[in-house]
């Protein structure tokens, strides 16, 4: 497992807990040093069925697909672990990155001709300040603190990592489960029936 | 008269909407802020703070204010955003005078001109009509002292009975069951109780999109293990989270509230001493109940019945519990019984007066809790006084150094004014702060009635859809303009800090009344050198009523991050919880049962008009957008109405997501894409209400209104739903396009 820790703090998502309101992505943009673009994708799972979305920044992984698939060599962690837009002089737009992510996240932005991804807000999070998402974020899907914090004032069990078929993916950031022992989340698992599925009772005798 | 001098297109083309999409000078200008303000959103209810970041006379970006205990930083899409509203190309920077030549329709004119015409206007119709044949209209964007302003005003420079405000299309039947059952209208709770509480149960309130950072508060409850229950229409984004979901039809409210008392009867979860000590009227709903069997209700509701019974379980077995309810319950016919449903299930089991209990308001409005309380509303006087009542009377005639008799009378609400227009009883307007055009229900009733207007005079920012129609538009103050306070959804008083001053030869919106009241020949009133001064007399006309502010200063209420009312006294700490060891604020303490018995809306399906339709809110508009609609960022994430249909009606009406429909009621009919969804029920369709003209929800809705608050049936109303000509793209989510991304 990578360190969860920047500046003492970590990064958990809680993905249930997202409304969809985009004020991660609104408030994205706004950061001093990638000002007018936004590195967050908020995406509507699948809004014909449920109004369940998922904000998605950058999970940090502890061997980045991005970086492994770079032919240039351009994307680089730093010495907290947080993988970092690409180097400007070395990137050459190739988008491979685009590509590789298993989670999405890097963008290719056509006026600078590079490539950008979410660095957790490293000016803010380096001296323990939020990241701007997770400043913001209404239901805290997104949260910034210390382990004792999370322990203390939130339910659900942490887990680092992911299984993308044969890949596992170890991350910085945490993602909230309900049971740990379950194991790495997999993205390709069933989901279990729940009421969501049909929140009226069109299938039962309803009147 | 008041016709809109151009066509939609035109007025478009002139005065906007148009997009500001960047801060001053653009993303990459590298503008550095060269102070930051402390103050609050200027959007909804919540009234969140935040730090405008402020470079010469402009606001040119933010920060979170993680030091202000309501929200810790925590924002919403239109908060983040709610700073490109400054240095807008669409800002109105000098008064307006109508002139069908001139280009645009209005001609630039001097502050004495318009002034001279709005005065002359309004001595010209009473003089000729009465008094009461000028009317003003009002909104609860505004400040406490400019609401407390307005009151004063109309009742003093004006001399007109007819003031009304918008939150008349906000909470008023919560106000008005609360003021019967408990004996006052505010929130029962500080948000800080909802953590507290075992169950939360959120009956029609889109809490997600509408009071976004109240879903944290819901979520801290969750952590500790409380059961949520949510009763809604439509699965919205919290009510995909929650433990038991009430799918119910709209309309039925009461009928759900009155089924879940009958099933806490039949199975004695109720809170008999409590009961015993601290209500009256139990016996009566009680009986009032007996025949609301789950299976009736589930009837009424189409809730399955085991649903019902389970979230009276929920709720009657908890040791704690909060009900928060909004428009979605309140913009009702039966606005008023709905509320007394919900509060009966808090009487009844003992849910009030202690940590994480309660049933409260979620109120909509920026200061719709404050705002109503300074008395700008047709019924009362500062204070949350009663304008009928001669004592309430007599002490704010002391305050006000006027004779009893000056002071109007009770005059009409929002909707009766706008129906007195169109009637020809009501001759002349003055309005701030209210965009009825898009606002009240009946668009094509509403515009009707403005052209009927001999004289209409507008004070706003932007050229409002409603302002559209006006013969002089003043241009008034943006709420980071100028200072003062607010009172937000938790009965907190909190200070507003003026960031920038009007720009160009737009005016603070107190200043514009003061020179209106000093040439009506009535400045002797109106004294007031600061809204300081406001705030002064202010709350001392507060004094004694049941919003009490007498004892806030607003250094106190900066120090201490906002006060709750009452505070009657220097020193008072503040009242953040209401009614605490069960004492209410009816006389002999006790709060009061009401029986409550289901009727129908005003309007229910029929075989010409067989849908529901029901209007709301997406989170990146406000009300009725003038201002969230002239803000890029937030246009594209939501950038028109969308009618939301359940699969099995689009495929009866062979619809699918992106297609054309045309929805009609007996009011009006629309075009719309359709989204497709399994997220509301089969029998009803969805349409946020936003949007002006051809786009506007209210071309469909209802003006019934509610007999006891008159809060006008915006919930629900029947049409019919048929495929039109046409489709388009609908996406899921913000579409950002290499070129829009070039742009930026």
């Amino acid at each position: 497992m990578a360190n969860p820790l920047i500046a003492g703090k970590m990064f958990v998502i809680d993905q249930s807990r997202c409304i969809g309101c985009e004020a991660c992505v609104q408030a994205c943009e706004e950061c001093g040093t990638h000002r007018g673009q936004s590195l967050i994708h908020l995406e509507f799972i699948d809004r014909g069925a449920t109004t369940q979305t998922a904000p998605m920044v950058c999970m940090h992984c502890e061997d980045p697909t991005c970086a492994e698939v770079c032919p240039a060599d351009a994307i680089k962690q730093n010495e907290d672990g947080v993988v970092q837009s690409a180097l400007k002089p070395r990137c050459i737009g190739c988008s491979n990155c685009v590509l590789a992510c298993p989670f999405g996240v890097p963008k290719y932005f056509a006026l600078p001709d590079q490539m950008m991804k979410c660095d957790m807000c490293y000016d803010r999070s380096s001296v323990g300040l939020k990241p701007m998402c997770a400043s913001v974020c209404p239901s805290q899907a997104l949260w910034f603190g210390t382990p004792e914090e999370f322990d203390a004032t939130r339910r659900g069990e942490l887990v680092f990592e992911f299984r993308f078929g044969n890949q596992l993916v170890p991350t910085k950031l945490a993602t909230v489960v309900d049971h740990r022992d379950d194991g790495p989340i997999d993205v390709l698992a069933e989901a279990p029936k729940r009421w969501q599925d049909d929140p009226f009772g069109l299938e039962e005798d309803a009147p | 008269m008041a016709k809109p001098p151009l066509t939609e297109e035109e007025l478009i083309a002139r005065y906007g909407p148009h997009l500001n999409e960047t801060p001053p000078g653009g993303w990459n200008a590298g503008v550095e802020a060269d102070r930051e303000v402390n103050t609050h959103c200027c959007f909804c209810g919540q009234q969140c703070g935040i730090r405008l970041k402020v470079k010469d006379n402009e606001v040119v970006g933010f920060e979170p204010w993680y030091e202000f205990p309501f929200n810790e930083g925590k924002l919403c899409p239109k908060g983040v955003k709610r700073y490109l509203q400054g240095g807008h190309p669409d800002r109105l920077l000098e008064p307006l005078e109508r002139d069908g030549a001139a280009p645009g329709g209005f001609r630039t004119v001097s502050w004495d001109h318009a002034l001279d015409r709005v005065v002359a206007e309004i001595r010209r119709i009473q003089r000729t009509h009465g008094n009461d044949s000028f009317a003003m209209l009002s909104g609860v964007s505004l400040t406490n002292e400019k609401s407390y302003l307005v009151g004063k005003f109309a009742r003093l420079g004006l001399q007109t009975a007819n003031l009304d405000y918008n939150g008349r299309l906000c909470m008023v039947s919560a106000g008005v069951a609360n003021k019967k059952a408990l004996g006052m209208d505010r929130a029962a709770n500080p948000w800080s109780d909802i953590p507290l509480a075992d169950v939360v149960f959120v009956a029609g309130a889109n809490v997600a999109e509408c009071a976004p950072i109240t879903t944290s508060y819901i979520w801290r409850a969750r952590d500790r293990g409380a059961k949520l229950i949510v009763a809604d229409p439509r699965v919205t984004p919290l009510a995909r989270t929650a433990d038991l979901f009430l799918g119910l039809r709209p309309g039925t409210d009461s009928a759900l509230m009155t089924t879940i008392l009958h099933v806490l009867v039949a199975n004695d979860w109720l809170d008999h001493g409590f009961i015993d000590d601290h209500t009256v009227g139990f016996d009566e709903a009680a009986a009032a109940v007996a025949d609301c069997t789950p299976e009736w209700g589930s009837g009424i509701t189409g809730v399955p019945a085991d649903r019902i019974v389970e979230a009276a379980r929920l709720w009657g077995t908890s040791a704690t519990g909060i009900l928060l309810h909004a428009r979605g319950i309140e913009h009702h016919t039966k606005g008023v019984e709905n509320v007394l449903s919900c509060i009966n299930l808090g009487l009844a089991t003992g849910k009030y007066g202690k940590p994480g209990c309660g049933v409260s308001t979620i109120t909509g409005q920026g200061n719709g809790q404050g705002g109503r309380e300074q008395g700008h509303k047709c019924d009362q006087l500062p204070g949350n006084r009663d304008i009928t009542n001669p004592e309430h009377r007599a002490a704010v005639a002391e305050v006000w150094g006027c004779d009893v008799e000056e002071i109007p009378g009770k005059g009409l609400s929002a909707e009766e004014i706008v129906e007195a227009i169109h009637a020809g009883e009501v001759k002349g307007l003055l309005s701030i702060c209210f965009n009825p055009v898009v606002s009240l229900p009946d668009t094509a009733f509403t515009a009707e009635a403005l052209d009927r207007l001999e004289f209409y005079g507008v004070i706003d920012f932007f050229l409002s859809e409603s302002a559209q129609h006006a013969d002089v538009v003043l241009p008034g103050s943006l709420h980071e303009e100028d200072e003062g306070t607010s009172t937000s959804v938790e009965g907190r008083a909190i200070k507003i800090n003026a960031a920038i001053d009007p720009p160009g030869n737009a005016r603070r919106d107190w200043e514009i009344l003061l020179e209106i009241a000093r040439r009506l020949g009535r400045g002797s009133y109106f004294e007031f050198g600061s809204t300081h001064e406001i705030f002064d007399e202010m709350r001392a006309a507060s004094r004694g009523g049941t919003a009490d502010y007498y004892g806030m200063t607003w250094e106190r209420i900066e120090a201490e991050h906002g006060i709750f009312w009452p505070c009657p006294t220097e020193g008072h700490p503040g009242t953040p919880r209401l009614y605490e060891g069960g004492v209410f604020a009816h006389p002999d303490g006790k709060a009061r049962f009401h029986s409550v018995r289901y009727r129908p809306p005003a309007e229910v399906v029929d075989d010409e008009y067989p849908i529901w339709l029901t209007t709301g809110r997406v989170v990146s508009q406000y009300l009725s957008g003038t201002q969230t609609r002239r803000i890029g960022p937030l246009v594209e994430q939501y950038p028109e109405p969308l009618c939301e249909i359940h699969p099995r009606l689009a495929t009866r009406l062979g619809v699918e997501t992106g297609d054309i429909v045309r929805v009609t009621s007996r009011r009006g009919s629309m075009t719309l894409p359709a989204r497709v969804v399994e997220s509301i029920r089969p029998d009803t369709v969805f349409i946020p209400y936003h949007w002006p003209g051809r786009q506007a929800a209210n071309q469909l809705t209802n003006r019934a209104l509610d007999p006891m608050s008159k809060i006008p049936e915006s919930k629900v109303s029947a049409v019919r739903v048929e495929k039109a000509e046409g489709h388009v793209e609908v996406a899921d989510r913000r579409v950002t396009t290499l070129e829009k991304l070039g742009r930026r």
